[in-house]
């Protein structure tokens, strides 16, 4: 009866001029996530919960609840993302270049829940959806 | 407002209200009665989810005669987007704070 959705997905692609081993540190050690990314109890350790702190906001604690779910050496890191109701998953991936690394990220699973199946209704989901996409868009 | 976004969230985390929704927004104002022949679902079940989702400020409603009439407010769905929104900004900041710290890491 409903089409199955394609999962909407925020992505972040940088190329750094780092080799993939530092920027996997960077990624992986708690002090150094805390640094550029949020207070945090990370392990690259598969199956580790852990959660990010944010500054609390309104009636949310700020609290990011988290899962370890992908831990590949120097190219792969991802996580479950839980946050005000919604579940999504952060996924990292490393690619070496010439220069350096070309980093990716991908925040995916947005939308009401993880497996809904969803048919676009005219009005609101559309705009919700173009909207998505300009956000996408807009990422370098 | 973060409140509302958690309302909205919550709302249409259900399949039965996202489908109660997705009718209302597609095909304009209904009737509780001729929601609750679509829905699937008893006519209490109806009415309990066409409350999430006015408390989350995605449907409206009125009365004519005995009757209840419902319609979608789209513009509800306006929080969400500008969840999103953050969410791009939260991150490209992200991106430039490793970048620096990367910097600072070179020896």
């Amino acid at each position: 009866m409903t089409d199955p959705a394609p999962t909407r997905t925020l992505v972040i692609e940088r190329e750094m001029p780092h080799p993939p081993e530092k920027i996997w540190r960077a990624l992986t050690e708690g002090q150094l996530i805390e640094e550029w990314l949020l207070k945090n109890d990370f392990q690259p350790v598969v199956g580790h919960r852990f959660s990010f702190r944010r500054e609390p906001v309104g009636n949310w604690n700020g609290v990011i609840v988290c899962e370890v779910l992908v831990v590949e050496l120097n190219s792969r890191l991802s996580y479950s993302w839980g946050a005000m109701g919604m579940e999504t998953v952060v996924a990292w991936t490393l690619t070496p270049t010439e220069g350096g690394t070309r980093l990716r990220m991908e925040q995916s699973g947005f939308g009401p829940d993880r497996e809904a199946n969803y048919k676009g209704a005219k009005y609101g989901w559309k705009n919700f959806i173009d909207k998505l996409e300009h956000v996408v868009g807009g990422m370098v | 407002m973060q409140a509302v976004t958690n309302h909205v969230f919550r709302a249409l985390a259900d399949p039965t209200r996202r489908a109660i929704f997705e009718h209302l927004s597609r095909d304009g104002e209904q009737t509780v009665h001729a929601l609750t022949c679509r829905a699937g679902v008893s006519q209490p079940a109806v009415s309990k989810h066409l409350g999430v989702l006015k408390r989350a400020k995605l449907v409206r409603h009125r009365h004519e005669g005995r009757e209840t009439h419902y319609r979608a407010q789209p513009d509800a769905l306006a929080p969400m987007v500008d969840w999103l929104d953050q969410y791009g900004a939260f991150w490209r900041e992200r991106f430039d704070q490793l970048e620096n710290l990367l910097n600072r890491m070179d020896k």
